[in-house]
């Protein structure tokens, strides 16, 4: 260890590894990755938040999954918990849109409206 | 850069171990593969997470879900529901993780909750054997900042305003030993780890070298730039292979990535360290007869003074300090002194690790601030005393404490009250004992330990111990006499004033507290020849109540060495106490309950 | 060298400061008990009897390690301190054979001197003993463990002749013992006989095999002599009985001086006026020799003719 700059850019690296078990605070994404989720398609989807977020470098994200959030029909969804945001819920994902949500609202701040559960419904 | 969407914890610590967590390991390993999600899901062999009572465990994150008890059949269930599907596996949960159905993290755990981790902040959230990971969670950044921002003095007194004591059991002021140290004349110093943990049921310190190694090696660098020494020394027992292993791996990596070695972080510190295998003697955890095993010779204390700070390793000035207190440094250097001072009272800073173990519910390792009631651990903690039973006693600091009655549970726990109620924080082993438990039997099982482990050195220790134990071994029979209690603590004064070491100035702790409060117990045994609780063999009688006899024979046909007589259906059965073996087969056989013990 | 002030049992004194508390008091002509203490070997701080009481110290004191410090007060008889000094000479005695009556160390012994002073009897605990393990397969040195009070002078004594180190503590607490090599019969092991270990030993574990039962020490006069063998000239003390010279005793070993069984044998011969036949130790076993062998005089005395 030559420096401590060396030291740090060791743990910014680390630390996109491991984040998951760290911030509770922050966003929050889930992937319903229930037998329904995964049939349509939720894994490429989780990979392509995944990747997204950390070549971003999104040190307060946590990209992780859950069960069947029980609307199987509109699977892949996608729900972000952003804190003073409340939850949002994206219907049909794709990995294309996933990209999209995390440039757009994760990044930008802009919910996707287009992609959500409400614009759906309508 | 690999990343994962799911990491699954297991706890590979000795208790872990032990309950089979390699099989359990091995098996998620297999699973994840056949359903191909290696890719997705890292599997991660920590430290111990402390409930080793509820072991194999696994915990998942980023849920935080926490499997107790798991089997290798669990692991299917495990992986195809909860990995692959995402639903929680309820019924596999630790027990204390459901509540009113609703599925909590393992933080919520009421185990957890009140606990605050700062030696075990590492063990099992990282994986012990990865520099990167240990880099991760600020791992050597206060090593860093030492280096760079640091003098040898301001390390010093960031230490000695931290109000940091030594975690073995003295108590000692950390700060105070460094600045000797440091102070001391010598143109080579050592700083050296005591890891020989050898309180029975204490093992904190090795749930910190098998769960976050790192942090040892870091710590011991800052001290060695604080002392201005280059080289450090860690005393392991042999019987720790686990954690041998897991400092042996941090030591090369450390070194292999430059945080050990030659001009360090480029700021031409030099520091390197070695393991010296101990053999398991319990006298090696004192300081000076560490030392002497360090140096190869025989584990005897030597005289102090000279101190180790003046004339440690090889005569030369050494720090010696505690698994536990080092495991503390890099948070206090990151955080600075007054955080730390800001927990526990006023004379106990920070926070202590206890070995929960005996007549508990949660059996295993809790990290808790200064000042927290032994009620606390004990209830909120400890989750109680087992099957509804009375809570008796509870017992600090090993062979060296003493025992503490239900009257003082309410005591903020910090050095300075356990050595007022005549125990002592110890190394932080706390057993627990209820109704069935013996204090005279107590106090001879830890006198027992002390004269086994006894190194021989000095006559009060070697001989007055002995004799204390063939004392209590006569009153445990029967055979004691109202003036064994006067000789039990004309020896005891002896042994604690006149012993060499540390190790029997207190040893006669477990017999003077039993004496001071249960002093009624000792004497059932002596006048009535009668143990209380029903545990000393030799006092103890079986003996058939005629009212509830139903003349059966059931006991005389399973007693072993036939001493029951009577005759089946006319007489009422009677045990020859002569000839009775206290086994208590009849006990257990009869189905009307009238055999009773006592 | 500086000096500092202390008091001692009242009596104010100036010492260099880097005196014991055993060596100041000495000064004044306080001796105070002690069976590990040698101002020879290192200090040990092992049997503990010396234990004296220091004003503000939580526990007593070992004189014979503790460093004096400017103005430490002393007490080396208070209550406290004799009533512990008394209660570790008991145990010493409980796990001690009563048989002063025969032993030849008797009179000599300290074991026995200090339980005399502070009137400590045998059997306090009559619980377990340290087995007799009487080891005579020496022919120079007779060992008997069950007396053995583990002061460890011995094994200092030894130890300090780098390519000798023989003795040394084997077992540990109450099993405790002094082992030869590896626990081997002074015969098997790698003794040289030099005897130091006799002259340091403070009770009858181990004693010149060559006087037992000659006399008692009361019975003793002594003449002292110098070994003319080689150039280091050891002290050796003549041990008469009626006049007549029964043994011959090598004193103290101090730094320095090697003392070796050829110097003593030669002593002997010289002056002993019963003296018992020599032994040598031949393939690993000692047996009878004649003088010229054991002295290695063989073919000297036939070159001078003799």
């Amino acid at each position: 260890m030559k420096s401590i700059q060396e030291l740090e850019k060791i743990r910014q690296a680390a630390i996109e590894k491991v984040n998951i078990r760290t911030d509770r605070k922050g966003t929050r994404i889930v992937v319903g990755m229930a037998t329904c989720g995964i049939t349509a398609g939720a894994r490429p989807v989780l990979m392509a938040l995944l990747e997204e977020s950390s070549k971003r470098k999104l040190e307060d994200v946590v990209v992780t999954q859950t069960g069947c959030i029980g609307i199987c029909r509109l699977e892949p969804i996608v729900e972000v918990y952003k804190e003073g945001e409340g939850k949002t819920t994206y219907v049909e994902m794709t990995p294309e849109k996933a990209q999209r949500i995390i440039v757009e609202h994760i990044v930008n701040g802009k919910i996707v409206n287009e992609y959500t559960i409400g614009a759906y419904e309508k | 850069m690999e990343l994962f969407r799911s990491h699954v914890l297991v706890c590979g610590g000795t208790g872990c171990t032990s309950s089979g967590c390699q099989k359990i390991i091995a098996k998620l390993d297999e699973q994840l593969e056949k359903h191909q999600l290696e890719k997705e899901v890292k599997v991660i062999k920590t430290g111990c997470f402390g409930l080793c009572e509820a072991g194999p465990i696994i915990v998942t994150y980023p849920e935080g879900a926490f499997y107790s008890r798991v089997e290798e059949k669990d692991v299917e269930r495990i992986t195809e529901e909860h990995l692959l599907k995402g639903r929680i596996v309820t019924d596999l949960l630790y027990k204390d993780a459901v509540i009113d159905g609703e599925i909590k993290s393992v933080d919520e755990v009421e185990f957890y909750k009140r606990q605050q981790r700062v030696a075990l902040r590492n063990c099992g959230v990282i994986n012990p054997e990865s520099l990167e990971e240990y880099i991760a969670f600020d791992g050597y950044k206060a090593l860093g900042k030492v280096l760079t921002e640091m003098k040898p003095e301001d390390v010093i007194d960031v230490i000695k305003r931290s109000g940091l004591r030594g975690r073995g059991g003295g108590g000692f002021p950390s700060g105070l030993k460094w600045d000797f140290t440091a102070k001391a004349e010598g143109d080579q110093k050592y700083v050296a780890c005591n890891a020989d943990e050898g309180d029975p049921g204490a093992f904190m310190d090795r749930s910190v070298l098998e769960g976050d190694p790192h942090v040892i090696v870091e710590a011991m660098a800052i001290a060695g730039y604080a002392v201005g020494a280059d080289m450090g020394y860690v005393y392991i027992r042999a019987e720790y292979p686990i954690a041998v292993d897991r400092l042996d791996i941090a030591i090369k990596e450390a070194r292999k990535a430059g945080l050990l070695g030659k001009n360090i972080f480029g700021t031409g510190f030099n520091f390197d360290m070695e393991i010296r295998l101990g053999a398991g003697a319990f006298v090696c955890g004192e300081e000076t007869a560490l030392i002497n095993s360090i140096e190869g010779k025989r584990g005897m204390p030597r005289p102090r003074p000279p101190f180790p700070a003046v004339k440690g390793i090889w005569n030369k000035p050494t720090l010696l300090n505690n698994v536990e207190t080092y495991a503390n440094v890099p948070q206090i250097i990151l955080n600075g002194a007054d955080w730390f001072a800001g927990i526990g009272t006023e004379k106990s800073k920070g926070t202590k690790v206890f070995a929960l173990g005996g007549k508990i519910n949660n059996t295993g390792l809790v990290e808790i601030p200064m000042g927290t009631t032994l009620k606390e651990v004990i209830y909120d903690i400890g989750g109680g005393i087992p099957n509804g039973k009375a809570f008796k006693a509870v017992q600090t600091g090993g062979p060296s404490g003493g025992c503490i009655p239900a009257d003082h549970l309410d005591t903020p726990i910090d050095y300075d009250n356990l050595i007022a109620l005549g125990s002592m924080m110890g190394s932080g082993g706390m057993i627990v004992m209820d109704e069935d438990n013996c204090m005279v039997d107590i106090a001879r099982f830890f006198l027992d330990f002390t004269v086994e482990e006894s190194c021989g050195k000095c006559t009060p220790c070697r001989e007055g111990t002995k004799r204390m134990l063939e004392i209590l071994d006569r009153i445990t029979e029967g055979k004691g006499e109202l003036s064994d209690l006067d000789k039990l603590e004309s020896l005891s004064k002896t042994i604690k004033t006149a012993s060499l070491c540390g190790l029997g100035q207190t040893a006669p702790n477990p017999v003077l507290s039993t004496l001071h409060y249960f002093r009624h117990e000792y004497e059932a045994h002596v006048n009535d020849k009668k143990c209380p609780a029903g545990v000393c063999q030799e006092l103890l009688q079986y003996v058939v109540i005629p009212e509830l006899c139903k003349k059966c024979g059931i006991c005389a046909k399973k007693c072993p060495v036939s001493c029951i007589d009577g005759v089946k259906g006319k007489e009422v059965y009677i045990i020859r106490q002569e000839d009775c073996v206290k086994c208590g087969a009849c006990l257990e056989a009869c189905p009307f309950k009238a055999i009773k013990k006592g | 060298m500086k000096t500092i002030s202390v008091t001692i049992n009242g009596k104010k004194l100036q010492v260099p400061e880097n005196y014991t508390i055993i060596e100041a008091a000495k000064e004044i002509g306080i001796d105070i008990p002690a069976l590990c203490y040698d101002p020879n070997l290192d200090k040990v701080g092992a049997c503990r009897i010396c234990v004296v009481e220091v004003e503000g110290a939580r526990n007593l004191m070992a004189a014979c390690t503790t460093p004096i410090t400017e103005g430490m007060v002393i007490s080396t008889e208070s209550k406290n301190a004799v009533e512990t000094r008394k209660e570790i000479l008991r145990l010493l005695l409980d796990n001690h054979p009563n048989d002063c009556l025969v032993c030849n160390k008797a009179g000599e012994c300290k074991l026995q001197e200090y339980a005399f002073k502070y009137d400590v009897k045998f059997r306090q605990h009559d619980g377990e003993r340290r087995q007799a393990k009487v080891d005579n397969t020496n022919p120079y040195i007779h060992r008997d463990d069950s007396k053995c009070v583990l002061c460890g002078k011995c094994v200092r004594t030894c130890n300090k002749v780098e390519d000798r180190k023989v003795l040394s503590f084997g077992e540990r607490g109450f099993e405790t013992h002094i082992v030869a090599d590896y626990d081997n019969l002074m015969a098997d092991s790698s003794c040289v006989s030099c005897a130091r270990c006799l002259a340091v030993c403070p009770v009858g574990a181990l004693m010149d095999a060559r006087t037992m039962g000659k006399a008692r020490v009361w019975e003793t006069t002594t003449e002292d002599v110098k070994c003319t063998v080689c150039e280091y000239g050891c002290d050796f003390e003549l041990l008469k009985k009626n006049g007549k010279v029964y043994a011959v005793r090598a004193k103290s070993p101090v730094e320095g001086r090697p003392l070796c069984l050829k110097g003593r044998l030669s002593v002997d011969l010289t002056y002993n006026e019963e003296v018992q036949v020599p032994y040598v130790k031949k393939d690993g076993k000692f047996v009878e020799a004649t003088w010229e062998e054991a002295l290695g005089l063989g073919k000297l005395l036939s070159k001078l003719g003799k």
